[in-house]
Protein backbone atom coordinates (compact mmCIF):
# COMPACT_ATOMS: atom_id res chain seq x y z
CA UNK A 1 0.00 0.00 0.00
CA UNK A 2 2.17 3.27 -1.02
CA UNK A 3 0.68 5.42 1.31
CA UNK A 4 3.87 7.06 2.81
CA UNK A 5 5.06 5.59 6.26
CA UNK A 6 7.59 8.35 6.20
CA UNK A 7 5.68 11.28 6.32
CA UNK A 8 2.39 10.08 8.34
CA UNK A 9 5.24 9.49 10.66
CA UNK A 10 6.28 12.74 10.66
CA UNK A 11 2.30 13.78 11.07
CA UNK A 12 2.42 11.62 14.19
CA UNK A 13 5.52 12.98 15.95
CA UNK A 14 4.40 16.44 15.24
CA UNK A 15 1.06 15.45 17.15
CA UNK A 16 2.93 14.25 19.91
CA UNK A 17 5.23 17.54 20.13
CA UNK A 18 1.58 19.45 20.72
CA UNK A 19 1.23 17.36 23.34
CA UNK A 20 -2.11 15.22 22.35
CA UNK A 21 -2.83 12.85 23.63
CA UNK A 22 -5.70 11.66 22.88
CA UNK A 23 -7.08 10.85 19.10
CA UNK A 24 -10.20 9.87 17.44
CA UNK A 25 -10.42 8.48 13.99
CA UNK A 26 -12.35 6.64 11.62
CA UNK A 27 -10.59 4.49 9.52
CA UNK A 28 -9.68 5.23 5.45
CA UNK A 29 -6.75 4.37 3.53
CA UNK A 30 -4.46 7.63 3.36
CA UNK A 31 -4.54 7.08 7.86
CA UNK A 32 -3.81 3.45 8.25
CA UNK A 33 -0.24 4.01 9.32
CA UNK A 34 -1.38 7.22 11.79
CA UNK A 35 -4.15 4.74 13.11
CA UNK A 36 -1.71 2.04 13.66
CA UNK A 37 1.27 4.77 15.31
CA UNK A 38 -1.50 5.46 17.82
CA UNK A 39 -3.12 2.36 18.51
CA UNK A 40 0.60 1.43 19.13
CA UNK A 41 1.56 4.35 21.12
CA UNK A 42 1.08 3.10 25.88
CA UNK A 43 1.19 7.13 25.88
CA UNK A 44 -1.83 7.82 23.55
CA UNK A 45 -5.50 7.20 23.66
CA UNK A 46 -6.77 6.32 20.46
CA UNK A 47 -10.76 6.32 20.39
CA UNK A 48 -12.11 4.14 17.12
CA UNK A 49 -15.66 5.85 16.44
CA UNK A 50 -18.38 4.66 13.87
CA UNK A 51 -19.31 7.97 12.76
CA UNK A 52 -16.27 11.19 12.61
CA UNK A 53 -19.45 13.39 14.51
CA UNK A 54 -18.96 11.73 17.70
CA UNK A 55 -15.03 12.66 17.65
CA UNK A 56 -16.39 16.53 18.00
CA UNK A 57 -18.12 15.17 21.54
CA UNK A 58 -15.08 13.42 22.47
CA UNK A 59 -12.69 16.29 21.84
CA UNK A 60 -15.18 18.63 23.41
CA UNK A 61 -14.66 16.13 26.43
CA UNK A 62 -11.58 15.69 26.42
CA UNK A 63 -10.62 19.21 26.26
CA UNK A 64 -12.87 20.34 29.40
CA UNK A 65 -11.04 17.45 30.95
CA UNK A 66 -7.57 19.06 30.68
CA UNK A 67 -6.25 16.58 27.35
CA UNK A 68 -5.24 18.01 23.99
CA UNK A 69 -6.97 15.96 20.98
CA UNK A 70 -7.06 15.19 17.29
CA UNK A 71 -9.33 14.26 15.18
CA UNK A 72 -8.28 11.92 12.02
CA UNK A 73 -11.03 11.71 9.13
CA UNK A 74 -11.76 11.53 5.50
CA UNK A 75 -13.15 14.70 4.21
CA UNK A 76 -16.28 13.01 3.98
CA UNK A 77 -16.17 12.10 7.86
CA UNK A 78 -15.44 16.13 8.09
CA UNK A 79 -18.31 16.48 5.72
CA UNK A 80 -20.74 14.41 8.04
CA UNK A 81 -19.45 16.20 11.32
CA UNK A 82 -20.78 19.55 10.42
CA UNK A 83 -23.41 19.88 12.94
CA UNK A 84 -21.32 18.96 15.98
CA UNK A 85 -18.57 21.74 14.15
CA UNK A 86 -21.08 24.34 14.44
CA UNK A 87 -23.61 23.39 17.72
CA UNK A 88 -20.83 21.59 19.75
CA UNK A 89 -17.77 23.35 19.05
CA UNK A 90 -18.43 26.68 17.55
CA UNK A 91 -22.02 27.57 20.20
CA UNK A 92 -19.03 25.97 22.96
CA UNK A 93 -15.84 27.67 21.64
CA UNK A 94 -14.02 24.40 21.57
CA UNK A 95 -10.88 23.88 20.38
CA UNK A 96 -10.73 21.34 17.47
CA UNK A 97 -7.23 20.10 15.61
CA UNK A 98 -9.07 18.55 12.38
CA UNK A 99 -6.33 16.51 10.75
CA UNK A 100 -8.32 15.60 7.29
CA UNK A 101 -7.39 13.11 4.25
CA UNK A 102 -7.94 15.37 1.14
CA UNK A 103 -9.37 12.63 -1.11
CA UNK A 104 -11.00 13.56 -4.37
CA UNK A 105 -8.41 16.74 -5.60
CA UNK A 106 -5.98 16.68 -8.83
CA UNK A 107 -4.82 13.16 -9.04
CA UNK A 108 -7.52 11.41 -7.50
CA UNK A 109 -8.14 7.38 -9.28
CA UNK A 110 -11.46 6.68 -7.21
CA UNK A 111 -14.40 7.71 -8.84
CA UNK A 112 -16.65 8.01 -5.90
CA UNK A 113 -14.20 10.31 -3.96
CA UNK A 114 -14.94 13.13 -6.39
CA UNK A 115 -17.92 14.67 -5.16
CA UNK A 116 -16.05 15.57 -1.95
CA UNK A 117 -12.83 16.96 -3.32
CA UNK A 118 -14.84 20.10 -4.69
CA UNK A 119 -17.08 20.98 -1.73
CA UNK A 120 -14.35 20.43 0.63
CA UNK A 121 -12.40 23.65 1.04
CA UNK A 122 -15.85 26.01 -0.04
CA UNK A 123 -17.11 24.38 3.47
CA UNK A 124 -14.37 24.91 5.99
CA UNK A 125 -14.34 28.86 4.29
CA UNK A 126 -18.12 28.81 4.72
CA UNK A 127 -18.01 27.72 8.11
CA UNK A 128 -14.97 30.35 9.19
CA UNK A 129 -12.47 27.47 9.96
CA UNK A 130 -8.96 28.41 9.40
CA UNK A 131 -7.06 25.77 7.15
CA UNK A 132 -4.13 24.71 5.57
CA UNK A 133 -2.31 22.30 3.65
CA UNK A 134 -0.10 19.32 4.43
CA UNK A 135 1.28 19.12 1.35
CA UNK A 136 4.93 18.76 1.49
CA UNK A 137 6.99 17.04 4.67
CA UNK A 138 9.16 20.05 5.19
CA UNK A 139 5.95 22.14 6.47
CA UNK A 140 4.61 19.29 8.23
CA UNK A 141 5.70 19.93 11.82
CA UNK A 142 5.82 23.76 11.50
CA UNK A 143 2.08 24.00 10.21
CA UNK A 144 0.73 21.44 12.42
CA UNK A 145 2.58 23.34 15.77
CA UNK A 146 0.64 26.69 14.34
CA UNK A 147 -2.68 25.26 13.95
CA UNK A 148 -2.62 23.31 17.08
CA UNK A 149 -1.18 26.64 18.58
CA UNK A 150 -4.05 28.91 17.28
CA UNK A 151 -6.95 26.12 17.83
CA UNK A 152 -5.97 26.47 21.52
CA UNK A 153 -5.76 30.14 21.88
CA UNK A 154 -9.02 31.15 19.61
CA UNK A 155 -10.77 28.12 21.20
CA UNK A 156 -12.21 27.18 17.59
CA UNK A 157 -11.78 24.34 15.11
CA UNK A 158 -8.90 24.47 13.03
CA UNK A 159 -8.04 21.94 9.73
CA UNK A 160 -4.97 20.58 8.60
CA UNK A 161 -5.71 18.94 4.90
CA UNK A 162 -3.73 16.04 4.64
CA UNK A 163 -2.38 16.43 0.75
CA UNK A 164 -1.87 13.50 -1.72
CA UNK A 165 1.51 14.99 -2.70
CA UNK A 166 2.21 13.78 1.03
CA UNK A 167 0.40 10.86 1.96
CA UNK A 168 0.57 8.80 -1.43
CA UNK A 169 3.81 7.66 -2.90
CA UNK A 170 3.12 6.91 -6.44
CA UNK B 1 -42.30 8.24 36.60
CA UNK B 2 -41.91 11.73 35.93
CA UNK B 3 -38.35 12.55 35.24
CA UNK B 4 -37.83 15.70 37.77
CA UNK B 5 -38.69 13.34 40.15
CA UNK B 6 -36.09 10.63 39.12
CA UNK B 7 -33.23 13.69 38.99
CA UNK B 8 -34.72 14.92 42.61
CA UNK B 9 -34.24 11.44 44.38
CA UNK B 10 -30.17 10.79 42.51
CA UNK B 11 -29.36 14.39 43.07
CA UNK B 12 -27.42 13.71 46.46
CA UNK B 13 -25.17 11.72 44.29
CA UNK B 14 -25.85 13.92 41.05
CA UNK B 15 -23.52 16.57 42.61
CA UNK B 16 -20.72 14.29 43.62
CA UNK B 17 -20.35 13.16 39.94
CA UNK B 18 -19.30 14.96 36.50
CA UNK B 19 -22.32 15.43 35.07
CA UNK B 20 -23.53 16.11 31.25
CA UNK B 21 -26.90 16.43 30.27
CA UNK B 22 -28.90 17.20 26.74
CA UNK B 23 -30.52 20.15 25.89
CA UNK B 24 -34.12 20.81 26.67
CA UNK B 25 -36.42 19.76 29.58
CA UNK B 26 -33.40 17.47 31.16
CA UNK B 27 -31.44 21.09 31.30
CA UNK B 28 -34.16 22.94 32.88
CA UNK B 29 -35.18 20.62 35.06
CA UNK B 30 -31.81 20.07 36.54
CA UNK B 31 -30.71 23.89 36.90
CA UNK B 32 -34.20 24.24 38.50
CA UNK B 33 -33.39 21.70 41.05
CA UNK B 34 -30.17 23.40 41.94
CA UNK B 35 -27.42 23.82 39.16
CA UNK B 36 -23.76 22.95 40.22
CA UNK B 37 -19.98 23.60 38.79
CA UNK B 38 -19.78 20.03 37.76
CA UNK B 39 -22.74 20.01 35.24
CA UNK B 40 -22.79 20.84 31.82
CA UNK B 41 -26.00 21.38 29.36
CA UNK B 42 -25.14 20.47 26.17
CA UNK B 43 -28.25 22.66 25.03
CA UNK B 44 -27.59 21.74 21.09
CA UNK B 45 -25.54 19.06 18.90
CA UNK B 46 -28.19 16.24 19.74
CA UNK B 47 -26.36 13.00 20.24
CA UNK B 48 -23.21 13.98 21.10
CA UNK B 49 -24.00 13.95 25.53
CA UNK B 50 -22.33 10.65 25.82
CA UNK B 51 -19.58 11.32 23.25
CA UNK B 52 -18.46 14.07 25.49
CA UNK B 53 -19.54 12.02 28.78
CA UNK B 54 -16.87 9.31 26.71
CA UNK B 55 -14.08 11.87 26.04
CA UNK B 56 -14.25 12.85 29.69
CA UNK B 57 -14.57 9.79 31.27
CA UNK B 58 -11.44 8.36 29.31
CA UNK B 59 -8.99 11.20 29.91
CA UNK B 60 -10.64 11.03 33.66
CA UNK B 61 -10.87 7.92 34.84
CA UNK B 62 -10.62 9.06 38.31
CA UNK B 63 -13.81 10.94 37.95
CA UNK B 64 -17.28 9.69 38.26
CA UNK B 65 -19.41 10.84 35.15
CA UNK B 66 -22.75 10.66 34.60
CA UNK B 67 -24.81 11.68 31.23
CA UNK B 68 -27.76 12.38 31.49
CA UNK B 69 -29.41 11.39 27.87
CA UNK B 70 -32.75 11.16 26.15
CA UNK B 71 -34.21 8.44 23.67
CA UNK B 72 -34.36 11.51 20.85
CA UNK B 73 -30.46 12.17 21.38
CA UNK B 74 -29.69 8.85 21.38
CA UNK B 75 -31.54 7.46 18.60
CA UNK B 76 -29.28 9.99 16.92
CA UNK B 77 -26.21 8.06 17.92
CA UNK B 78 -26.84 4.74 17.65
CA UNK B 79 -23.65 4.54 16.80
CA UNK B 80 -22.02 6.14 19.55
CA UNK B 81 -22.74 3.04 21.78
CA UNK B 82 -21.12 1.32 19.82
CA UNK B 83 -18.27 3.42 20.98
CA UNK B 84 -18.98 3.81 24.61
CA UNK B 85 -19.02 -0.21 24.59
CA UNK B 86 -16.36 -0.80 23.06
CA UNK B 87 -13.73 1.60 25.58
CA UNK B 88 -16.40 1.15 28.35
CA UNK B 89 -14.75 3.35 30.57
CA UNK B 90 -16.00 1.81 34.29
CA UNK B 91 -16.62 5.36 35.52
CA UNK B 92 -19.05 6.29 33.17
CA UNK B 93 -22.96 6.05 34.01
CA UNK B 94 -24.94 6.97 31.20
CA UNK B 95 -28.77 7.37 32.01
CA UNK B 96 -31.28 7.53 29.26
CA UNK B 97 -34.62 9.24 30.20
CA UNK B 98 -37.21 7.54 27.95
CA UNK B 99 -40.12 9.47 27.32
CA UNK B 100 -40.66 8.43 23.87
CA UNK B 101 -40.93 11.16 21.96
CA UNK B 102 -38.96 14.60 21.17
CA UNK B 103 -40.94 16.70 23.93
CA UNK B 104 -38.79 19.94 23.57
CA UNK B 105 -40.04 20.79 20.04
CA UNK B 106 -43.16 19.50 20.48
CA UNK B 107 -43.84 16.16 21.75
CA UNK B 108 -43.42 14.39 18.31
CA UNK B 109 -43.29 10.82 18.84
CA UNK B 110 -39.92 8.54 18.72
CA UNK B 111 -39.42 5.51 17.44
CA UNK B 112 -39.53 4.11 21.20
CA UNK B 113 -43.10 4.38 20.72
CA UNK B 114 -43.22 1.95 18.13
CA UNK B 115 -41.14 -0.47 20.29
CA UNK B 116 -37.24 0.71 19.63
CA UNK B 117 -35.57 -0.75 22.62
CA UNK B 118 -32.77 1.37 23.79
CA UNK B 119 -31.52 -0.77 26.53
CA UNK B 120 -31.58 -3.61 24.09
CA UNK B 121 -29.99 -1.76 21.85
CA UNK B 122 -27.33 -1.00 24.24
CA UNK B 123 -27.00 -4.03 25.13
CA UNK B 124 -26.65 -5.25 21.66
CA UNK B 125 -23.78 -2.50 20.93
CA UNK B 126 -21.65 -4.48 23.69
CA UNK B 127 -22.65 -2.10 26.63
CA UNK B 128 -21.17 -4.48 29.80
CA UNK B 129 -24.56 -3.56 32.48
CA UNK B 130 -28.34 -2.00 31.37
CA UNK B 131 -31.37 -2.08 32.41
CA UNK B 132 -34.53 -0.63 32.02
CA UNK B 133 -36.88 0.75 35.02
CA UNK B 134 -40.18 2.32 35.22
CA UNK B 135 -40.67 3.43 39.12
CA UNK B 136 -38.68 5.86 40.94
CA UNK B 137 -37.23 3.18 43.75
CA UNK B 138 -36.18 1.19 40.87
CA UNK B 139 -34.62 4.02 39.24
CA UNK B 140 -32.95 5.04 42.35
CA UNK B 141 -31.65 1.91 43.64
CA UNK B 142 -30.00 0.61 40.11
CA UNK B 143 -28.62 4.18 39.54
CA UNK B 144 -27.07 3.67 42.99
CA UNK B 145 -25.66 -0.02 42.06
CA UNK B 146 -24.48 0.93 38.84
CA UNK B 147 -22.73 4.00 40.27
CA UNK B 148 -20.94 1.79 42.63
CA UNK B 149 -20.22 -0.93 40.09
CA UNK B 150 -17.38 0.78 38.15
CA UNK B 151 -18.97 -0.92 35.32
CA UNK B 152 -20.00 0.89 32.42
CA UNK B 153 -24.06 1.15 32.32
CA UNK B 154 -27.02 2.52 30.21
CA UNK B 155 -29.35 2.74 32.57
CA UNK B 156 -32.89 3.44 30.73
CA UNK B 157 -35.89 5.07 32.58
CA UNK B 158 -39.06 4.95 31.21
CA UNK B 159 -40.42 8.84 32.05
CA UNK B 160 -43.83 10.28 31.35
CA UNK B 161 -43.53 12.69 28.08
CA UNK B 162 -43.76 15.83 30.66
CA UNK B 163 -41.52 18.76 31.08
CA UNK B 164 -41.49 22.03 32.79
CA UNK B 165 -43.13 25.22 30.48
CA UNK B 166 -39.81 26.80 29.51
CA UNK B 167 -36.28 25.50 29.01
CA UNK B 168 -34.37 28.87 28.99
CA UNK B 169 -32.75 29.50 32.13
CA UNK B 170 -30.50 31.81 33.26
CA UNK B 171 -26.78 30.23 32.87
CA UNK B 172 -25.53 31.44 29.61
CA UNK B 173 -24.04 28.89 27.82
CA UNK B 174 -20.39 29.62 27.73
CA UNK B 175 -20.69 30.93 31.31
CA UNK B 176 -21.21 27.27 32.29
CA UNK B 177 -18.62 25.78 29.56
CA UNK B 178 -15.93 27.79 31.58
CA UNK B 179 -16.91 27.08 34.91
CA UNK B 180 -17.16 23.64 34.13
CA UNK B 181 -13.91 23.51 32.87
CA UNK B 182 -12.57 25.47 35.49
CA UNK B 183 -14.07 22.62 37.84
CA UNK B 184 -12.66 19.45 36.41
CA UNK B 185 -9.31 21.39 36.14
CA UNK B 186 -9.61 21.90 40.20
CA UNK B 187 -11.27 18.48 41.09
CA UNK B 188 -7.48 17.05 40.93
CA UNK B 189 -6.69 13.24 40.82
CA UNK B 190 -4.73 13.33 43.85
CA UNK B 191 -8.15 14.38 45.63
CA UNK B 192 -10.75 13.58 43.50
Amino acid sequence: MPVSVKHSQLIYDALKACGVTLVSALPETWLVHLIRMADDDPEMTLVRLAKEEEGVGISAGAHLAGAKSAMLMQNHGFLASVNGIVSLARLYRIPLLMLISYRGEFGERDPWQTEGGGTTEPLLQALDIPYDRLDDPGHVAHRIRKAQTLAESSLKPVALLLCRDLMWEE
Amino acid sequence: MLRIEALRAVYPQLERCVVVTIMGAVSAELQSIGHRPGFFYLQHAMGLASSMGLGIALTRPELPVVVLDGDGSVLMNLGGLTTMARYRPGNLLHVVFDNESLLSVGGFPTATSTGSDIAGMAAAAGIPRTAEVRTIDQFTAAFDEALGAGVLTTLVAKVEAKGPPVFLTDLPMLENRFQFQRHLRSVRPSTG
